[in-house]
């Protein structure tokens, strides 16, 4: 009897897991409705996001979500990497354990205090000093000086990006770090053995072998980075337009979102159009983070 | 001699010594120098948590006074507290884990117990870890749909279940894993006993596994009391003293998210000092539960 209502238990709450995932798209897909009907198909591609004239697209956002996630990636992968090949093979064994949970931490550190930390202390940084000096030395040379223009806010993409990648680091590396630390030691030992240097068993050992998840903790990163409300928020410079410079202002769904949320009434064509960015927002993080479970599991799960 | 009997195929060690050694060299020059990186990289990983933590104590530790703590917030120039928010975020933060730990510890008790030749269980986990890693304003803007809406109003009730929906996923994990690095001879002699599953599970595996799911527990508090974004949408922030569950509350992060951006002196410092307040909280409970899973070990 009383392990029939036990299981039962069990048996509903894992139901109800898959119920409020269900739940989460029926309902932001059901209040963008509106928007989707509306639009159609073109409200992914326009870039027009005007509340007078009740014309909303979402092609701008839409582009910043992914260029900034895509920028943090480059930024934070080698880093990352590195981190973790420093953490799994050359740090001595002492140093480990507290280097490894001080870079956890900066995972722990919540999103609305990187946003802070961006706009008072990176945008200054960038505004007075990295801005101007790029600008300057790109002057002249063709493409670059079209992808760092302008006038140096501080904000922006590239600044937005820089915190991004911030806040994934600690993801990566952690997941780097545990799937690099499932390699056997005998077959880093026979390289060692026939002569390797640390970095050439990395090379041609342990990254081979562990290819498969790093992509998927390179996926979990991004799949971060693409829905990072605050932080964005505080520093991307709120711009409904796309510019060619990577120093120019813009928005992406999770900033659009929380900066306009305030102004759309409960019924509004607008609020729809949020909510249909967000089904979006949604669908995008659903693959990127499905794909990463399915490149870590077997590796991280045995 | 030796270098010329290696067969056709294979690489032969080079035969000039000049060349090996400087291949030598070369495969050491570039073995520093990837060292040398990686140890740049953990040093710039290092050197940004003290830049956030450094900041955090230059800005937030002037600001701190007795009044933080026994004033709400007030109009700016009116030497204002937190007070609100901070017990703001207190309440809905327990609402939060009373609702998501059960649940959250019963999902990971079925992916443990009860998931053996079951082809549910494993979109079960699936979606849960996907869940863990989603966006968390669009579970906002998911409670926002289901409650704040159709109730028309927003609710401490509404951010707290937001902040539920976060805590399951983060408890679901801990749980499972934890279950599963019990020794299965424990489980034989329960049930050998004559025990129901049931009791085998309450009373064998949660107390075998218990320091590992209180710390799966303080971590997603940690990680909701941080929380921002799904709270915009629900229970939205309240400037003056309110603990009702059907009203607007503050909390301290969404109090730092009014306050950093706006252009009074007195409230960009407060926003420090509730920046201060957040993250030693948050960083305390996360460090204080991995303590408790390092004792395990």
């Amino acid at each position: 009897m009383g392990d029939a209502v036990f299981a039962g238990f069990a048996r509903a709450s894992g139901g109800f897991v898959l119920l409020l995932l269900g739940g989460i798209i029926v309902s932001l897909f059901i209040g963008g409705l509106a928007a989707f009907r509306q639009f159609g198909a073109a409200f992914v591609v326009s870039p027009l996001w005007n509340p007078v004239t009740q014309k909303f697209g979402g092609l701008v956002p839409i582009y910043g979500t992914l260029v900034t996630s895509v920028l943090a990636l480059l930024l934070a992968v080698p880093l990352a990497f590195g981190i973790a090949f420093y953490l799994t093979e050359l740090a001595p064994a002492w140093l480990r354990r507290p280097v490894g949970t001080a870079i956890e931490l900066l995972a722990a550190v919540p999103s609305i205090i990187y946003g802070m930390w961006g706009f008072f202390v990176i945008v200054p940084i960038m505004a007075g000093t990295v801005q101007p000096a790029v600008i300057g030395a790109f002057d002249g040379i063709p493409v670059l000086q079209d992808l760092f223009a302008g006038p140096p806010f501080g904000t922006g993409i590239l600044t937005a990006a820089f915190i991004l990648a911030v806040m994934i680091i600690p993801f990566i590396a952690a997941t780097m770090r545990d799937v690099f630390l499932t390699v056997p030691a005998v077959y880093k030992e026979s390289a060692y053995g026939v002569g390797c240097t640390t970095w050439e068993v990395m090379r041609s050992i342990v990254l081979p072998y562990t290819r498969v998840s790093v992509v998927g903790g390179i996926m979990l990163g991004l799949g971060r980075a693409l829905g990072e409300t605050m932080a964005v928020t505080f520093v991307i410079g709120n711009a409904n337009r796309i510019t060619s410079s990577l120093f120019g202002a813009g928005n992406t769904i999770a900033s659009l979102v929380a900066l306009e949320f305030p102004e759309s009434p409960a019924g509004s064509l607008k609020l729809a159009s949020l909510l249909a960015l967000g089904f979006i927002l949604f669908v995008i993080s659903f693959i990127v983070l499905a794909i990463s479970r399915i490149l870590l599991r077997p590796r991280l799960k045995g | 001699m030796s270098a010329t009997l290696s067969a056709d195929g294979v690489p032969s060690a080079p035969r000039n010594e000049a060349v090996a050694r400087a291949l030598g060299r070369r495969r050491s020059r570039t073995n520093l120098v990837v060292k040398a990186l990686c140890l740049l990289a953990t040093a710039i990983g290092l050197l940004l948590l003290a830049s956030i933590l450094a900041t955090l104590l230059w800005r937030g530790l002037g600001g701190l006074s007795i009044t933080v703590f026994t004033t709400s917030t007030k109009p700016p120039g009116s030497n204002g507290g937190l007070l609100n928010a901070i017990v703001g975020t207190l309440i809905q933060t327990a609402i939060g884990t009373a609702v998501g730990t059960p649940i959250g510890l019963m999902v990971g008790t079925y992916l443990a117990e009860y998931s053996v030749g079951s082809r549910i269980s494993g979109a079960v986990r699936f979606v849960s870890d996907v869940l863990l890693s989603a966006p968390s304003i669009l579970i906002g803007l998911f409670l926002y749909e289901i409650l704040v809406q159709p109730v028309g109003g927003f609710s401490a009730i509404a951010g707290g279940l937001a902040l539920a929906v976060i805590v399951i996923p983060i408890v679901v994990r801990t749980t499972e894993d934890m279950l599963r690095l019990i020794p299965a001879t424990l489980r034989e002699a329960a049930i050998g006993l004559g025990a129901p599953k049931w009791k085998m599970i309450t009373l064998i595996c949660y107390r075998a596994a218990m320091d590992g799911i209180v710390t799966g527990v303080l971590l997603a508090v940690a990680r909701v009391a941080g929380e921002t974004a799904p709270l915009l949408f629900t229970s939205f922030g309240n400037l003056n003293w309110s603990v009702s569950l059907t009203q607007p509350m503050a909390s301290l992060p969404v109090t730092i998210y009014q306050y950093a951006g706006s252009a009074f002196e007195d409230w960009v410092q407060l926003a420090w000092v509730a920046a201060l307040l957040i993250t030693v909280g948050v960083l305390a409970i996360n460090i204080t539960a991995r303590s408790l899973l390092r004792g395990r070990k």
